[in-house]
């Protein structure tokens, strides 16, 4: 049952790889890109600090007199699952801060690491990388249901920003694509020690003198593995008997305890 | 060294973890209470989801309960009939108490309402347990007798319907107010992640007039059910009891209470009270703090996952 949603999830995956990339793709442009990862799956172990994911990859077909002026740049983005997110606002009632307001954006990666050759907003005019979503600042990010006259939309959409960005889920590295020889390049991007679970995508994209030439994208898997792996699954496919187990340990700690420590 | 809580999903400090539990624990035998009201502020402070640390909290309960019922057993400190008939009550209590945490955390005013009540009745109790122990102090000074049962004096209590009699507590007494004490630890069991201890023998001393030699047994027997159940519903409704977190949790406490208790033995009870009610009122005011001070950020994100 799991394996089949996994197959199911992967190919949902690899569907709207194709619908995202499919619509900006001009036909006249004769680069292609390439990208590999070393692995297709990262594992969350007990220990699990974050990790550092290399990508390697290719320009195919491009311009050696574009490439000698650095004319290219790369962008690539590793997406994490999406999720709807609320962003609430407190204000303060009767002297106590409360949440008053909120508001939800459909379907956000819940973590994104952006790496590029250099700072993005050089790299294509802003207008572009909005209509590709690429990078923090233009990523979609679309409200649900009634957001009254939409004025605080602008605020609320910074406030999901800055606390992304702030915990560390969402992060930009300009420097992180380096190119090692005229047409591979190796991009790192960092994966944040509290890394959501599930189907992740690596996104790379071409640009060639400030217009987006090519795109090409990978999933990436990140599991829990062993004890982490076979808890989780208790907790959410047998709940009532993982709350037996809970409370039979607290119980079985409780009597060693007492006879361990008996005084009387 | 970390940890990776597989249902809180973070990694956490396995010593600060540990620290929590052994300082609570330490605290919990030296005043003989569960520790509830101790352990779920703290695992919040450090950044572990209301909804985890109200459910763990439970479980943590029930380990640092287990021990001291059963001593209470084989001293034959327990009313099990009144025990029952709380219990009864404590488990309404606690279904009602689950559902209210349930809807709250989709409202997004969940964290406001666990703060919010732990200042009441943190504040309440701390301020009552205060007062009295501070004038039980007085009176101690002062060689007078201290008696915290006063009998034959009845009050509105006693003319409830429904009389019940306990033999073992040797009172004559309507079902009524103890399933309704029950029931109200029962709520905060599973709303706040309390056992409920510090509210209940308090009530069952003052208020129901059960002699005091029964009232410590008895209200562990209904703790440990009541805070047992809540952990289960709560696996089961919001799966966000963390099994790795409770168990550190549990070692820690329960080598931590032992101290506490040889800690505990050689003050006095009334000395002891007067500590717990700062203590107490300490944990609410830090709370409350928090609740008035401007906040650094007035944003929070949630995700659809455990942030609601």
């Amino acid at each position: 049952m799991r394996a089949l949603n996994r197959i199911v999830i992967l190919g949902l995956v690899a569907a709207s790889l194709f619908s995202g990339t499919a619509f900006s793709e001009p036909a006249d442009f004769s680069e292609k890109l390439d990208i590999g990862i070393s692995t297709d799956e990262i594992a969350i172990t007990s220990d699990f600090r974050g990790a550092d994911l290399t990508i390697f990859g290719a320009i195919d077909g491009f311009d050696q007199n574009l490439l000698a002026q650095g004319k290219y740049n790369i962008v690539v983005a590793l997406e994490g699952p999406k999720e709807n997110a609320t962003v609430r606002k407190k204000e303060r009632v009767f002297g106590i801060w409360i949440n008053r307001h909120s508001m939800t954006f459909e379907l956000v990666p819940e973590s994104y690491s952006l790496s590029s050759t250099r700072d993005i907003d050089t790299i294509a005019p802003p207008g572009d990388m909005n209509n590709m979503g690429i990078g923090v600042d233009h990523m979609r990010l679309t409200p649900m249901g009634y957001i009254g006259d939409g004025s605080s939309l602008a605020e609320f959409r910074d406030a999901f920003r800055r606390a992304k960005e702030n915990s560390g889920v969402y992060q930009r590295d300009p420097g992180g694509v380096q190119f090692i020889s005229s047409s591979l390049f190796k991009a790192s991007v960092r994966l944040p020690a509290d890394v959501p679970n599930g189907v992740h995508v690596v996104r790379a994209y071409l640009f060639r003198d400030r217009v987006f030439v090519a795109a090409k994208a990978l999933p990436l898997r990140v599991v829990k593995t062993g004890i982490e792996q076979a808890i989780t699954r208790a907790a959410h496919e047998s709940p009532l008997l993982y709350g037996f187990l809970a409370v039979l340990l607290a119980v079985i700690t409780g009597w060693i305890a007492s006879i361990v420590f008996r005084r009387d | 060294m970390t940890v990776y809580l597989p249902i809180a999903e973070l990694s956490v400090n396995i010593f600060i973890i540990l620290g929590m539990g052994a300082a609570v624990g330490f605290l919990s035998g030296m005043f003989g209470v569960g520790g509830g009201f101790l352990i779920t502020p703290l695992l919040i402070f450090y950044n572990i989801p209301p909804v985890v640390a109200v459910a763990t909290g439970a479980n943590q309960v029930v380990a640092s309960s287990i021990s001291g019922a059963i001593t209470h057993f084989r001293r034959g400190t327990i009313d099990i009939k009144l025990g029952t008939v709380l219990l009864c009550g404590g488990l309404a209590g606690a279904t009602l108490g689950v559902w209210i945490f349930s809807f709250l955390r989709r409202i997004g005013q969940l964290d406001l309402v666990i703060s919010l009540m732990y200042v009441l009745l943190l504040g309440t109790v701390g301020t009552l347990m205060l007062i009295e122990s501070i004038s039980a102090l007085r009176k101690a000074s002062k060689n007078q007798a201290v008696a915290l049962r006063k009998p034959g004096q009845h009050n509105w209590v006693h003319r409830l319907p429904l009389k019940m009699r306990f033999k073992k507590s040797k009172i004559y007494l309507s079902v009524i107010p103890v399933a309704a004490l029950g029931f109200s630890i029962g709520i905060l069991t599973s709303v706040m992640g309390v056992g409920g201890g510090f509210i209940m023998v308090p009530a069952m001393i003052y208020l129901l007039r059960i002699p005091t030699n029964v009232v410590v047994g008895t209200s562990l027997f209904q703790i440990i059910f009541v805070s047992a159940y809540t952990v289960i519903v709560q696996a089961s409704a919001n799966y966000s009891v963390d099994i790795v977190l409770a168990f550190v949790l549990m070692i820690a406490g329960v080598i931590g209470a032992q101290y506490g208790v040889r800690v505990g033995q050689r003050l006095r009870g009334e000395q002891l009270r007067a500590l717990l009610a700062l203590l107490v009122l300490a944990v609410g005011l830090r709370l409350a703090v928090e609740l008035v001070i401007p906040p650094k950020e007035v944003y929070s994100v949630v995700s659809a996952g455990l942030g609601f």
